[in-house]
């Protein structure tokens, strides 16, 4: 005979079971959070009767009628363009910027993080000083510095400064030398991506000859290589499809050419040199983890100083490295929502401002701006744990 | 005749280019041709940036006067911030009642050394004094409407004092309300664990701004109507909500450092799950947790500037509004670099206090 002391607990109390106490406290939840969801749900719906606002997404649809600083890849009419395409805009640039931040963040950071580990003292310190001082003040501000500070106060456009022949600075922003792509422009990036997936193959042929047969392959020089010829060659056989545009400098405005905003100068400027100073940090730990064993290690089996770093150090540093990178660029994409305080058209400012602002839709806009912020974040984050789990340690 | 040196001769001292100032800069500064590039370089970069800032802020900088005409040289006009100082410290804050706000930095400032420092080891009537009196005493000090203190209305609250307020509640608040966010994530119970995780990303998956939108545009929605919380208030609960999801995250990460065994140990002990969690394994794992936890505070008190999208007057609005006044155009530059100046000073110290606690805690490890 045996008795369920499991289900019945100690003193025969059905509620000392965890397993009971676990359901019933979780109905108590569920209910709580549904009596707190109706109960919104219930004072919005009132509410949003109350000022005559019609919920849904049918606003999306209808023509925004206001201007737009930057619009990229996109026509744009004040009169006809709905709210939808208002959505896109602010996408589009909000990748734009994050995405060149990005890059820039990321090349500071690398470079900071290293010189702060330069045995060369003063240019260890300034790299310090650079990532304390950077650290330590709130992205706005620097924004606000960036934007009202230094950029305001560039000289008018008509004594801009002039570097060389045809780059312009003012207060404007910079104008300099673009390319018009006329007909057949398509073969150069199709030539370049060409390229980029010839390169990964090459690294792979490369990698196994190497394992064979111990012979080493230029593989560098060739990536190089390869980048510049094939859309140069592509360029050739289609008779070179563009035209360079210079920035005409007229009376009181600068034509022609391509031109980049002080606003998104300012936000590119701010986000890259503050998440570079995070990014420094990252790196600087990440190499530091490495123990200086390893290095001893490759000196003594012969490996030269550069082929250390490149096979040995490397390779574990970024196994601690790629985690806080990710969230590092996680950060800069949502900081780059800061747009908004200095007029940069981006998804908060247009979407979760301007619109909003018009239609007084706010609920379908701060959800559309939210969804497009989680869903950038998921996608990132698993890109960048298969990376992870690329790099990472192969244990048993 | 043989010689033989029978006492052994003296050390000799090392090589004159090894020690000293020369031993220093060839070793550190002068190593190789490409170091001593690299020196000559980041010595003139290093020249140039410090000699203009020091010349910009202090040698041709302007301290005297009243007025922008004053700012003859050509340095910073500091005149700017001294003219406006009681408004960027205290925002609208009547200047009659200001010596409250002084009052509560002090009565804060008592709390902060005792629990912060070394010196009293037994933190507990610090800390329910920090914690428990000086929240309340704050509030009556500065809203007042009690004890014959005339009410100030929190529109009237800005600069640095409001930064301050809204950095310490949303702490206070973020704090407890992070480790039950927390432990909900840690729960055996799927239906809570669902709902910790889905706020916990939710909210770390999407910037502070549209979290503050949401808490300015959308809270007065969700709300019964005639129900009205006042902007600085739903500021406080955007802030707090966001800094709760990134603390429950800090805290998750230390209480994953303690050992499955001494949950099971308390447990085996006859404790119960609150006992143990809140006598055996929290103890432990907030202590880990503290530095991350002053971090996290740094970027808590960072963000707060961003409630200036959204209309509150805090230190950066204050300044803002002051460089377009138009008895002081051109003063952008002095308002900015005296915010970071501020802000860097306050997140500085609190960086370098985590650095010193962390090497205080980390005694067991360290040879």
């Amino acid at each position: 005979m045996t008795t369920d002391v499991q289900s019945h607990g100690a003193g025969g109390n059905v509620f000392r079971d965890p397993r009971v106490r676990a359901v019933v406290y979780q109905a108590i939840v569920i209910v709580l959070f549904v009596a707190f969801v109706l109960y919104i749900g219930h004072n919005t719906a009132h509410n949003l009767e109350k000022r005559g606002i019609a919920s849904g997404f049918g606003f999306l649809g209808q023509p925004a009628g206001f201007g737009i600083g930057i619009v990229l890849f996109m026509d744009y009419s004040n009169q006809t363009s709905t709210h939808l395409d208002v959505l896109i805009i602010g996408i589009i640039n909000t990748l734009v910027v994050s995405f060149t931040g990005i890059f820039f963040a990321t090349l500071i950071g690398f470079i900071a993080g290293i010189l702060r580990l330069s045995k060369n003292w003063i240019v260890n310190k300034m790299a310090a000083v650079y990532i304390e001082v950077v650290r330590n003040i709130p992205l706005l501000v620097q924004l606000f510095f960036w934007y009202f500070a230094v950029l305001a106060v560039l000289p008018t456009v008509r004594d801009s400064h002039q570097i060389g022949s045809s780059i312009f600075v003012n207060n404007r922003g910079v104008s300099f030398p673009g390319i018009i792509p006329s007909e057949g422009f398509w073969l150069i990036p199709v030539a370049l991506l060409v390229a980029i997936v010839l390169c990964v193959f090459v690294a792979r042929w490369a990698r196994k000859r190497q394992e064979a047969t111990g012979q080493l392959f230029p593989v560098f020089w060739t990536w190089v290589g390869l980048v510049i010829l094939l859309p140069v060659i592509g360029a050739a056989i289609m008779g070179f499809p563009f035209t360079i545009a210079y920035p005409d400098f007229g009376k009181f405005s600068i034509h022609g050419g391509w031109s980049l905003e002080p606003e998104f100068l300012s936000l590119l400027l701010g986000l890259s040199i503050y998440t570079g100073a995070f990014i420094a940090e990252i790196v600087r730990s990440g190499i530091n983890s490495v123990s200086f064993g390893q290095t001893e290690a490759a000196h003594s089996l012969g490996l030269r100083p550069r082929l250390t770093t490149r096979l040995v150090i490397l390779p574990q540093a970024l196994r601690v490295i790629v985690p806080p990178l990710t969230s590092q660029y996680l950060n800069l994409i949502k900081n780059s929502s800061l747009a908004t305080a200095i007029g940069y058209a981006d998804i908060t400012a247009l979407f979760a401002g301007t619109s909003l602002n018009q239609t007084g839709q706010a609920i379908e806009c701060i959800f559309i701006t939210m969804l497009f912020y989680l869903s950038i974040s998921l996608l990132i984050s698993m890109f960048m744990n298969w990376y992870n789990k690329h790099i990472s340690l192969v244990e048993r | 005749m043989a010689i033989v040196k029978t006492d052994r001769h003296p050390d000799l001292p090392p090589p004159a280019s090894q020690t000293g100032v020369v031993g220093w800069l060839r070793e550190n500064l002068f190593s190789s041709p490409l170091n001593i590039i690299l020196t000559i370089i980041a010595a003139f970069i290093a020249w140039e940036a410090l000699s203009t800032f020091l010349s910009y802020t202090l040698i041709h900088a302007n301290f005297a006067g009243e007025t922008k005409a004053d700012c003859t040289d050509t340095g910073a006009c500091w005149v700017f911030i001294k003219a406006r100082f009681g408004q960027d410290m205290y925002g609208f804050y009547p200047p009659e009642e200001r010596w409250r706000v002084d009052v509560g930095y002090v009565l804060a400032a008592i709390g902060l050394f005792f629990v912060l420092s070394d010196f009293v080891k037994n933190k507990k009537w610090p800390a329910i004094y920090l914690f428990g009196f000086v929240p309340v005493a704050c509030f009556f000090l500065f809203h007042g409407g009690y004890f014959g203190l005339e009410v100030v209305e929190t529109s009237q609250w800005g600069g640095l004092f409001l930064t301050l307020v809204l950095a310490s509640v949303s702490i206070f608040v973020a704090l407890p309300l992070g480790i039950v966010l927390a432990l909900g994530r840690r729960s055996d119970m799927p239906i809570v664990r669902m709902m910790c995780v889905g706020f916990i990303e939710l909210i770390r998956g999407v910037p502070l701004i549209t979290v503050l939108f949401m808490a300015s545009v959308m809270l007065p929605l969700f709300l019964p109507e005639g129900v009205n919380f006042d902007k600085l208030i739903r500021a406080l609960v955007g802030m707090s909500l966001f800094s709760a999801a990134y603390m429950a995250e800090v805290v998750r990460g230390g209480l994953q450092a303690i050992p499955k065994g001494q949950m099971e140990a308390a447990k085996s002990l006859g404790l119960g799950y609150w006992k143990a969690m809140g006598l055996i394994v929290l103890p432990q794992a907030l202590k880990i947790a503290i530095p991350s936890i002053v971090n996290t505070f740094i970027g808590l008190f960072k963000d707060t500037t961003l409630v200036l999208i959204i209309g509150l007057l805090d230190l950066l609005s204050i300044i803002k509004a002051g460089t377009t006044d138009k008895n002081w155009i051109g003063t952008a530059t002095e308002g900015y670099v005296f915010v970071a100046a501020v802000f860097w000073v306050f997140c500085f110290s609190m960086s370098r206090y985590s650095i010193w606690l962390e090497n205080k805690l980390h005694t067991g490890h360290k040879r």
